[in-house]
């Protein structure tokens, strides 16, 4: 993924994921998000850039109704995953959180065991018969969040105790553990030094192959490399939103060349 | 010259030592502020400080000092035959320094002149009637050394204040001499008057902990003096607790500490499970004017006198279980002071300590936590369960635990609810009494203090200490471990 040209870089699939209608965020009288139209499309990682307070962690969680816990949040619009509104009376949001995972910003494993971290979704959700069932889970998911081999040798000893990098990794295999369809990263490495940074998004590129990722980021270098889609976000509007390479080489919009350029933001 | 007045002598040198020290300093440059290396208020710090400190660590040496030296004077001084059969050395000195005292108030209200004072003899007035006009009554008539004792005693100490007073104003002079010599422009009278600040610090932070070494050594002494006349073995060994003041008293601590721990085991199962939970909703599901409504009121709790919880479990918990339990129900109570009563009103005097300190420490928890759970689709309360209170955990077995060490220590609530009968039983409907509830009666009413039914209070006390200070050192150990994780 690394040689190849920007501009050739296309997604893999065209099926729309997730699709988002008119969306309008408030927080109070503050109104944090305006008219985002966006579609974004399965087993591709679409990245969402733009400066500071630009509304695209705010817009990111609302994928998952996570902006539910907040009491001041009010969303209208239309959110879709697969054909079905999100924000539907009948949906219950903590099965929908569920089938979208959430990785955050910094690494927050629970004060428990490297384990006891990984089997809690299976195990709330219910998605192990038995003992060697959640075993199995719990594997299956440190593999995929390639922090297995590091792991391995420890699994009982407390996952605060990693280093930043291996804790987000943790944080990624907790979130695959309960086989969500998407996942949301809402600035997964700006706590994480160089090579620890690294090592996630090669996790994110792997994750591609199964999930629909969407990764909010300060960095517009991280966006180019590991993105096949980017939206560019400014004080609440959703500005440009098409192929990374088609925005960071040929961008439409003024306000989104000025920001890649570093004229703003 | 009277303490006081010295005292006020002192301030006033300081003050004045101010206002000449910041003159000069600004004299120095001129009046010019900003070629002095401090601000002007500095330099007048400086000479106050200079003023005050060794003049009051002069007076408060010197009036500990003199009473002893002058003691040890006049005790010298009195003929062997003085000290009769039937006293001792330190009686007949209180008697001297009685009847010395006497003289002063008798002069000062001018029933006697200063000089009449010096010179009466016991055979010639009346001195116990003289003492007795001026409001000091003695026992007996006085006798013609302990009088002239009393009047070398007078003499000397009035020898003793004039030279105090002398000594001390020197000082105070000096240490503003001093100052205003050192004050010139040059002078770092910030970084001096800096020190000064940080000894007075330094000072008020010692005088608490010596306060708490003085009681922990006086608790020492008399445990020490106790276990001296009564075994250690039967005070630790006997299951019984009868004293009687005529002598043949047992003393086991057992019952006291079984009534102890079993009324604290029974508020805290009060206690902890109301509080933790109240904890819980304010903290996780309150809105925030609920809260910030609720959380005062309960922390009202707190402030109530735990004499009032007394009452309460007298007039209304003890009559309210005894129609319950008592010989109109179920008929295993015999009265109203029971550890039941005692142990339900005592947990709700805790709930605020568990509730205010979990809502603390479960606040303390980040936010990441819960929305890392929320996120993988746990609901409110598997969060709560799962993650919230296993990362608050430690912080709130420390609250439960500084619970604990109060309820070990709560005298009131026992005293008026538990009642005062000392016995081993596991019915929580009869009376018992605690270790606290026992060192008040043994303390209090006309026992001899040299007596083991009194100084078994001070081994009761030591052994209460030792308890509460084991459950802090645990509670503040674990909570700062707790500390650490998040910080």
């Amino acid at each position: 993924m690394y040689d190849a040209p920007l501009t050739r870089r296309e997604a893999a699939v065209d099926d729309v994921k997730i699709s988002a209608r008119d969306v309008q965020v408030f927080y109070g009288d503050n109104h944090a998000i305006k008219d985002v139209d966006v579609d974004i499309q399965d087993k591709t990682v679409t990245a969402f850039i733009g400066p500071s307070g630009c509304g695209k962690s705010t817009f990111l969680r609302c994928l998952n109704r996570m902006n539910d816990t907040i009491d001041i949040c009010r969303v209208e619009g239309r959110i879709t995953i697969d054909g079905d509104d999100i924000y539907d009376k009948r949906v219950d949001p903590v099965q929908l959180r569920a089938k979208v995972g959430m990785v955050f910003q910094k690494p927050n494993p629970f004060p428990k065991s490297i384990y006891d971290n990984v089997a809690y979704g299976p195990k709330i959700h219910g998605m192990a018969k038995n003992k060697a069932e959640l075993d199995e889970i719990v594997e299956r998911a440190l593999r995929r969040g390639a922090i297995w081999d590091e792991v391995k040798d420890r699994l009982h000893a407390p996952g605060t105790g990693l280093s930043g990098g291996q804790q987000q990794r943790l944080c990624i295999a907790r979130a695959v553990a309960t086989e969500p369809e998407v996942l949301l990263m809402d600035e997964p490495c700006s706590a994480l030094d160089p090579i620890a940074t690294a090592q996630v998004e090669e996790l994110i590129d792997e994750l591609r192959q199964t999930y629909s990722v969407v990764i909010v980021t300060h960095s517009m270098q991280q966006a180019a490399r590991v993105s096949q889609k980017t939206a560019f976000f400014h004080l609440g509007h959703l500005v440009e939103f098409g192929e990374t390479g088609q925005i960071f080489t040929n961008p439409e919009d003024k306000r989104t060349e000025s920001y890649i350029t570093g004229r703003i933001g | 010259m009277p303490v006081f007045w010295l005292s006020l002598l002192i301030v006033a040198v300081a003050a004045v030592g101010f206002v000449l020290a910041r003159g000069r300093a600004l004299a120095a440059v001129d009046g010019d502020r900003r070629h002095l290396h401090s601000l002007p208020n500095y330099y007048g710090w400086n000479a106050a400080l200079k003023v005050l400190t060794p003049a009051f660590a002069l007076l408060f040496v010197w009036l500990i000092v003199q009473p002893i030296w002058m003691n040890t004077q006049i005790a010298g001084a009195l003929p062997d035959t003085a000290v009769s059969e039937d006293s001792t050395l330190a009686l007949v000195m209180s008697d001297v320094r009685r009847v010395a005292d006497g003289l002063d108030l008798a002069v000062a209200q001018g029933i006697i002149s200063e000089t009449n004072a010096a010179a009466i003899e016991a055979g010639a007035t009346d001195v116990r009637g003289v003492l007795a006009q001026a409001g000091v009554a003695l026992g007996s008539d006085v006798d013609p050394t302990v009088l002239a004792a009393a009047q070398s005693y007078r003499s000397l100490s009035g020898v003793g204040d004039a030279a105090m007073t002398v000594a001390v104003l020197l000082l105070a002079l000096a240490g503003m001499g001093w100052a205003l010599r050192q004050t010139t422009a040059e002078f770092r009278a910030r970084n001096v008057v800096e020190q000064g600040v940080r000894a007075m610090l330094l000072f008020a932070a010692s005088i608490a902990i010596l306060t708490t070494v003085g009681i922990v050594f006086s608790l020492i002494f008399n445990t020490v003096e106790f276990f001296r006349i009564y075994p250690a073995s039967d005070f630790f060994g006997s299951l019984t607790w009868s004293p009687s003041f005529g002598g043949g008293s047992e003393l086991g601590i057992w019952p006291l500490l079984w009534g102890t721990l079993y009324i604290s085991l029974i508020a805290l199962l009060v206690a902890v499970p109301i509080g933790l939970f109240a904890a819980i909703y304010l903290s996780e599901y309150a809105g925030s004017k609920v809260r910030a409504f609720a959380k005062p009121t309960l922390e009202l709790l707190a402030g109530i006198p735990t004499i009032v919880y007394g009452l309460f479990a007298l007039l209304t918990v003890g009559p309210l279980l005894l129609s319950a339990f008592g010989r109109d129900g179920l008929n295993w109570m015999q009265a109203g002071t029971a550890v039941m009563t005692a142990g339900l009103v005592m947990g709700i005097m805790l709930i605020p300590f568990v509730s205010s300190l979990s809502d603390d420490i479960i606040n303390a928890v980040p936010q990441a936590m819960r929305d890392g759970s929320y996120g993988l689709g746990a609901t409110q309360s598997e969060t709560i369960r799962q993650v919230v209170i296993p990362a608050a955990l430690p912080g709130i077995v420390g609250a439960i635990l500084l619970a604990a060490s109060r309820a070990i220590g709560e005298t009131m609530i026992v005293v008026l609810g538990a009642g005062a009968a000392a016995r081993l039983s596991l019915n929580p409907f009869e009376a018992m009494t605690t270790v606290t509830a026992k060192i008040v009666s043994q303390l209090t009413g006309d026992a001899d203090f040299a007596s083991p039914e009194a100084l078994v209070a001070f081994a009761l006390g030591m052994t209460l200490f030792i308890i509460t200070l084991g459950l802090n050192v645990l509670a503040l150990s674990i909570v700062r471990k707790y500390r650490e994780q998040y910080e």
